[in-house]
């Protein structure tokens, strides 16, 4: 049981160690909070289950599982609260995340021409 | 064992963390620190979780939750100041 524990916070840390070189190397806001909000909730998750697994009460198990449903139903939110209010407050994006569509045009011939 | 995988999770968080401060430091808007902010605060609170596996001691898991929940309502308050003032 301390083997399984062990390597679940060591994952759990390494996730959290991605979320915030993600942080330095991306762009913009919109691709920071990408890697801020999906691997850091996860680390979180194997942190706090590795946790769970060496901590003898159930009282301590019902709290690490409280933070984790709280921390599943307020990520979310944060991050569209905080992507709305940069999107409408004009925060620029980077111009490397921006692609043009390729099959739109495509998808816009008259019929006799498509193949 | 768990003491060794304690440490190491103990360096790697602390690494994440001073990675997150950096990005709070050099910024680029408002948006950028309260997002490196939070994710600050999820791997304060890892930190603790790992503290509470070795100590086994309830108290680490108070303010735990205390702190998972003052993340959230901290970054929803900015969120909603950056929404009205603009970046």
């Amino acid at each position: 049981m301390e083997t399984v524990a062990s390597v679940f916070l060591v994952a759990g840390s390494l996730l959290a160690v991605l979320a915030a070189v993600g942080l330095q190397r991306f762009d913009d806001v919109f691709a920071r909070m990408h890697s801020a909000t999906k691997p850091a909730t996860l680390g979180l998750v194997l942190v706090l289950t590795g946790a769970a697994l060496v901590t003898p009460t159930p009282g301590a198990v019902a709290k690490l599982f409280l933070v984790i449903l709280l921390q599943f139903i307020t990520a979310p939110v944060a991050a569209h609260l905080v992507g709305r209010a940069a999107f409408r407050a004009g925060t620029e994006l980077s111009p490397e995340t921006l692609v043009s569509d390729e099959v739109e045009v495509i998808m816009r011939r008259p019929p006799e021409h498509q193949d | 064992m768990i003491e060794v995988a304690a440490t190491i999770s103990f360096g790697l968080l602390g690494l994440a963390a001073l990675l997150c401060i950096v990005r709070m430091i050099r910024g680029g808007g408002i948006a950028d620190r309260i997002v490196a902010l939070d994710s600050l605060l999820l791997m304060v609170v890892s930190g603790l979780a790992v503290q509470a596996a070795i100590t086994g001691e309830d108290i680490y898991l108070d303010v735990m939750v205390v702190a998972a929940l003052l993340a959230f309502t901290g970054t929803s308050m900015v969120a909603n100041f950056i929404e009205r003032r603009g970046s």
